[in-house]
């Protein structure tokens, strides 16, 4: 239970700690210890050192990832050109062949402002809290986002730019999502217009792969400068209130990355391509207080760090998958 | 990308963390020393201290941004025709989910979404008779039967329910049937892209209204092609029975779907559409 608040702060914006020793569970204290001895240190160097010959991260889970936000993008634009009406509508409300979806957000923010609850809506917004909770909940960010997609390639060019000096990446304090979550609901409510919908970029790219392009698409454009030029994907990691709201959807998804501390080399591959590195605090040595960690309420599931991993310490793991089989 | 940083971080196996900032260097301090108070902020906290306010910076400029878009509604900058259904403009920009399903379903390709230049209107459904009106061709209320949110009203389920707006005429002296004038031709011209369902012709697809001639003694292109019984009519303008110029009047049960306007075949149309009105505010 701790463990899953512990998650939902961190999403908040908690800084991650080291966890006191007499949070350990004598098995993760034993590894720890375990780790720290002489020998276990110079084995750990023998094995890094081997290990930058032979691996290579791989490409994987991008691969996957990147096919499912075409094709689930490309579901809507076809369902409308071509008239298959698989899914109609837009990533903020759609049917799928003929039941209504709602998009969490778009949902929260139209009850708010709206102050009705229609049958429809919340249908929609019940079939989607279910469904993404099942698949993981932020996992709706990786998978199935446009604006994710074109800001993992802003991120590429960011770092290509980064690595020869000419940007460097300005951090942002991460309470400013909840700040301006909370802004954002309490704006809809008492103005009565869905207020964050003028500038979400996932609502303003989805209408335009559909209906065609709109002028709306240079909010896009600016985020994504400011994504290369000056903070590593800023608009997913410290704005972006529909991956706050999947989190709280997804908090207690059985989905979920399975941290291996046995397996770990703490080399920091994993919080190096990460888009949110907090929640792979327990990577850190002298960091994970349990033999296995999951990492909660904030990963988006995306699978870049089981790409990084070399030791193959990070794995998707369906919870309780294990006692129904 | 990866593989660039997995080089730059191996040098020392184990680290201790993986922080972004730069290492702490005391040497760079400022060469002007200030006493030597406990004032004096290490780098790490001057860091933290910039990130801070760099966060309420940016997140000021993004609730700026997001705010600007009431300025628009505000201040009713554009007065759009609704589809059909609508709720009250307010609360039809509160509880549209902007999906654009409405747009999907209607087989004359009349609703629009708006674009950013609308404010909170924005991917919220419009109408522009002119080019383009509902004509009912969908046997009414396809888009209302779409709406997930209610933000087009189920209560609608027939085109006589409907409440868009009212037509008025504006500066009748161009009516051409004001002026007992007749019509040839087709109503739009012939580069004319909008659709128009002729029941007489085919009753379930609209055509081209450019590849509909028309001959007419008096232009009542309005009248005729309305698809509200008794929503318009000519009417003469004197006694005298001689008198070929006639009137059109608008009646209460004109729901504001826009079709005369947009067939009207005078530049600029002598007949529009003004949303949100009915029979009791427009009298």
């Amino acid at each position: 239970m701790s463990k899953i608040v512990h998650s939902i702060l961190l999403m908040l914006g908690k800084d991650a700690a080291r966890p006191a020793r007499d949070q350990f569970s004598s098995k993760a204290l034993e590894i720890f210890k375990g780790k720290k001895t002489k020998e276990a240190v110079q084995e750990r160097i023998r094995l890094i050192k081997e290990e930058k010959v032979w691996f290579k991260p791989g490409t994987k889970w991008l691969k996957r990832r990147w096919a499912s936000v075409i094709i689930v993008n490309l579901l809507f634009v076809l369902s409308f050109w071509l008239d298959i009406q698989l899914i109609e509508g837009a990533l903020t409300g759609s049917r799928v062949v003929g039941f209504h979806m709602a998009d969490l957000n778009s949902a929260l923010q139209v009850m708010l402002a709206y102050k009705h609850i229609v049958v429809n809506l919340l249908i929609g917004t019940a079939t989607v809290l279910f469904g993404w909770w099942l698949l993981g909940g932020r996992t709706f960010c990786a998978w199935a986002c446009p604006y994710h997609l074109l800001a993992e390639i802003a991120e590429m060019i960011h770092m290509k730019l980064a690595a020869k000096g000419l940007v460097k990446d300005h951090t942002f304090d991460r309470r400013m999502r909840t700040v301006l979550y909370f802004i954002f609901a309490i704006l809809a409510f008492v103005t009565g217009y869905t207020v964050f919908e003028y500038i979400s970029p996932v609502g303003i790219l989805s209408r335009a792969f559909t209906y065609g392009a709109s002028f709306a698409l240079v909010i896009v454009g600016i985020l994504l400068l400011i994504e290369i030029f000056y903070s590593r994907r800023f608009w997913c990691r410290y704005v972006c209130p529909i991956g706050l709201t999947y989190g709280f959807a997804g908090a207690l998804s059985p989905v979920q990355i399975k941290y291996d501390s046995t397996k770990c080399l703490h080399e920091g591959e994993c919080r190096d391509v990460c888009m949110v590195p907090h929640v792979l605090e327990p990577t850190k040595l002298g960091f994970a207080d349990q033999e296995f960690h999951y990492m909660g309420a904030d990963c988006t599931r995306c699978g870049m760090c089981l790409d990084a991993c070399p030791t193959g310490a990070l794995k998707f793991h369906i919870r309780g998958s294990d006692s129904l089989l | 990308m990866t593989s660039d940083q997995s080089k730059t971080n191996n040098a020392s196996p184990p680290p201790a963390n993986a922080d972004m900032d730069p290492p702490s260097d005391n040497s760079a301090a400022p060469a002007k020393a200030t006493p030597p108070k406990k004032r004096k902020m290490s780098e790490r906290q001057r860091e933290a201290r910039r990130r801070f306010l760099r966060s309420i910076g940016f997140g000021s400029v993004i609730l700026a941004a997001a705010l600007s878009g009431v300025y628009p509604v505000l201040k009713r900058l554009k007065e759009r025709l609704r589809p059909p259904g609508a709720i009250d403009e307010d609360a039809f920009l509160a509880a549209c989910i902007k999906c654009g399903q409405c747009v999907q379903v209607c087989p004359v390709e009349a609703i629009k979404l708006a674009d950013v230049d609308e404010g909170m209107g924005i991917g919220v459904p419009y109408i522009d008779a002119r080019t383009q009106a509902c004509d009912f061709s969908c046997d009414a209320t396809q888009c209302i039967l779409a709406c997930p949110t209610g933000a087009l009203d189920h209560v609608i389920t027939k085109k006589e329910e409907v409440t868009m707006g009212f037509a008025k005429l504006v500066e009748p002296e161009n009516c051409l049937a004001m002026q007992g004038l007749g019509f040839s031709g087709t109503a739009r011209g012939p580069d004319f892209e909008g659709l128009l369902r002729y029941e007489e012709i085919d009753r379930w697809t609209p055509i081209k209204i450019a590849d509909h001639d028309y001959d007419l003694e008096l232009c009542d292109l309005c009248v005729r092609e309305c698809p509200i019984e008794g929503a318009i009519s000519l009417e003469p303008i004197s006694s005298d029975p001689g008198d070929k110029r006639r009137e059109p009047i608008i009646h209460k049960s004109c729901v504001g779907c826009g079709t005369c306007e947009m067939m009207c075949p005078v530049e600029p149309a002598v007949i529009i559409i003004e949303p949100e009105v009915s029979m009791e505010t427009a009298a």
